[in-house]
């Protein structure tokens, strides 16, 4: 085990993958030569290492970028394409939504699409063209896989798992964690399975579910309502499809009462889909109405206090799971 | 090099031609009996010598990615029309199971890679198809078709265009028809020839009579041995018209009537009929068509035969590793 930061981790996975695998290339807009240098940035150096044929930056083109991990998959090839920030994959969406995700099926289960796409998300004081969270559009597509890690190990083995995935998966990658969040990784070749949640902290009185960078909001709260005497169990959910109903719906069962948490809007957010799964299976044994803490129907502002308004803070989910406790 | 259309070469471009036009032929008379063949039918009527041309310059290893107009494309690379015959009428026999029927036809195994209705994506996916050809350096090329209508799409310039600035082996094969739909050429495309804007990507932008079958095999045979050779990308212009409208059941109100006619004339397997019977190769041609027709009966029936699949198969081939069964 060896300490390192999300970064880090995720460029671990890639220089793997690139070694074990000659069907592996890695293309993207400045994933080679880059704009930043940051040892932090999951593709510092891999082009120095593994050369341009295997590393290739691409012109800045979305829609060929996933056209080419479609086109190169469907031959047997494994693309691990980069989409340089979250709202730029609508214009990829085509390549991924029509194709990838469906031309397998229409094929009657002749071809299939080994290809990976990095999406890099977060707020970054770059306005709502550069910040937007999408994965609930990604979600509602049948054929594809989306995985949200939180922490450097689970980049490392999701990211790994998802590259020798034989279907479509889309992971999103929360810059700021590329080098805020540092952690144990362990060495070598250790898959994270896609589809299995993380408990990320056991607790007995609310269940709160959440993904990506909010896990470490989720778990700020939960301190500070443990010294309230209030037990927050948080389930990281690693991947949102295959999603991992079976450790949402025992950790509910145990609680009875069942929180969600996201980044995103609150509208057709994730959580509404969590609440949904929930209420379905578990509606006599909860103590109290499912909660929602989310961004506010807004696209992400520019100005630092405005930014900070829009993501969820501890606070606002402390408040919420008191409510919760309080009034059950 | 020039190739050489030897006498075993020209009779298969001509009975390709007179295969795909049989097989639309019955397309078109069975879409007219409600319920036969479900969904809309396009088929590639009055394009038959770009289908055979482009096709049979292709050799064993090059790919196909292909778009609404497929079944030609199909056939000349020798899919069986019978597998072919009952997708299109989406039975569980079918080449891919009645997941497809006509619009989404992939034979994988015989290198139809793809085929893609959204307007304008093959590019895409042919440009990705060539990268890993010369990503494994093969001596292979994948061709694209599309239309002139689908050249309005940015997805082509994308894929032009990384497809040169890489150097791809991929032939981006347009089959100008004249029409987008019901808008005809002057109102969906500002220039006469679109492959006036190759030279934009730094790749040869050649334009042949696409009612020539000769003409059509001669060049992409030509640019297809320049893709495998390393020289990149090419694009390959096919005047032709579309005779049939978008779906069988477009009657085309908006097609001048006389233009049609005009374009009638020059039908390429009448063309091809002529040029090989002047020059005394061919007696007769009821022996071809003759031949042609027995495959498609035998393909129908086949088709009619299988039934179609339960509908709870609907719930399969999403996904290679379905979800809840990972690790």
């Amino acid at each position: 085990m060896t300490v390192k930061s999300v970064g880090q981790a995720i460029a671990e996975a890639l220089s793997l993958a690139l070694e074990m695998d000659e069907g592996v290339f890695l293309a993207g807009e400045g994933i080679g030569t880059s704009i930043n240098i940051n040892p932090h940035l999951p593709t510092h150096q891999l082009l120095e290492r593994f050369g341009a044929r295997r590393v290739r930056d691409t012109p800045v083109s979305e829609a060929a970028i996933a056209g080419l991990a479609v086109g190169a998959s469907c031959m047997g090839l494994k693309p691990v394409v980069e989409i340089m920030y979250f709202p730029f994959f609508t214009l990829a969406s085509d390549m991924i939504i029509n194709h990838a995700a469906k031309l397998r099926y229409l094929s009657g289960g002749l071809s299939s699409f080994p290809l990976t796409v990095r999406i890099k998300s977060g707020l970054f004081s770059a306005g709502c063209q550069h910040s937007h969270y999408l994965e609930s559009w990604l979600t509602h597509v049948p054929g594809l896989k989306v995985v949200y890690p939180s922490n450097p190990a689970d980049a490392k083995g999701l990211l790994l798992s998802a590259v020798f995935d034989p279907d479509p998966v889309v992971i999103i990658e929360e810059m700021p964690l590329y080098w805020s969040i540092h952690d144990e990784v362990p060495e070598g070749d250790v898959r994270v399975p896609l589809g299995q949640a993380r408990l990320a902290r056991q607790g007995r009185d609310v269940t709160l579910v959440t993904y990506g960078g909010a896990v470490h909001v989720a778990l700020q709260a939960a301190d500070v309502l443990a010294e309230e005497g209030i037990a927050l169990e948080v389930i990281d959910l690693r991947s949102l499809l295959p999603l991992d109903t079976a450790t949402v719906l025992a950790s509910v069962r145990k609680t009875g009462r069942f929180v969600t948490l996201h980044d995103a809007t609150r509208f057709c957010g994730f959580g509404a889909e969590l609440v949904a799964t929930v209420a379905e299976a578990c509606h006599g044994e909860l103590k109290a109405p499912p909660r929602r803490v989310a961004a506010p129907d807004i696209p992400v502002p520019f100005t630092p206090p405005q930014e900070d308004f829009y993501r969820p803070s501890a606070e606002t989910v402390a408040a919420t799971v008191r409510e919760l406790v309080r009034t059950s | 090099m020039q190739p050489q259309l030897d006498r075993h070469l020209r009779f298969t471009l001509l009975s390709d031609m007179v295969l795909i036009r049989a097989f639309e032929d019955r397309i078109s008379e069975l879409s007219r009996e409600r319920g036969r063949l479900p969904g809309m039918q396009i088929t590639c009527h009055g394009q038959e010598a770009i289908a055979a041309g482009v096709v049979r310059a292709m050799i064993e290893q090059d790919v196909i990615v292909t778009n609404h107009r497929s079944h030609g494309h199909m056939l000349a690379r020798g899919v069986d029309p019978k597998t072919l015959m009952a997708e299109i009428m989406g039975k569980r026999d079918g080449l891919n199971r009645g997941k497809s029927g006509t619009l989404h036809l992939a034979d994988p195994g015989r290198n139809v890679l793809m085929t893609s209705t959204v307007v304008g994506a093959a590019p895409l996916l042919g440009m990705g198809a060539a990268f890993a050809q010369n990503y494994r350096q093969e001596q292979a090329a994948t061709c694209v078709f599309f239309g002139d209508g689908a050249a309005a799409e940015g997805s082509v310039h994308e894929a032009m265009n990384m497809a040169a600035v890489w150097k791809l082996p991929v032939l981006f094969v347009c089959e100008s028809n004249r029409w987008a739909g019901a808008q005809g050429h002057d109102e969906h495309c500002p220039i006469e020839r679109v492959a006036d804007r190759a030279p934009g990507y730094a790749m040869p932008g050649v334009v042949v009579d696409g009612n020539d079958v000769e003409a059509v095999y001669i060049a992409a045979h030509r640019l297809l041995e320049a893709c495998r050779a390393g020289k990149g990308p090419a694009f390959l212009e096919c005047l032709t018209y579309r005779m049939h409208g978008h779906g069988e059941m477009d009657v085309q109100h908006y097609v001048d009537k006389d233009e049609l006619a005009a374009w009638d004339k020059r039908d390429p397997i009448e063309l091809y009929i002529e040029v090989l019977q002047t020059e005394g190769l061919l007696d007769s041609r009821d022996a071809v068509e003759q031949q042609a027709v027995q495959t498609v009966d035998a393909a129908v029936a086949f088709a009619d035969a299988s039934p179609y699949p339960p509908p709870e198969e609907a719930l399969e081939h999403i996904y290679v590793q379905p979800i809840g069964q990972e690790g």
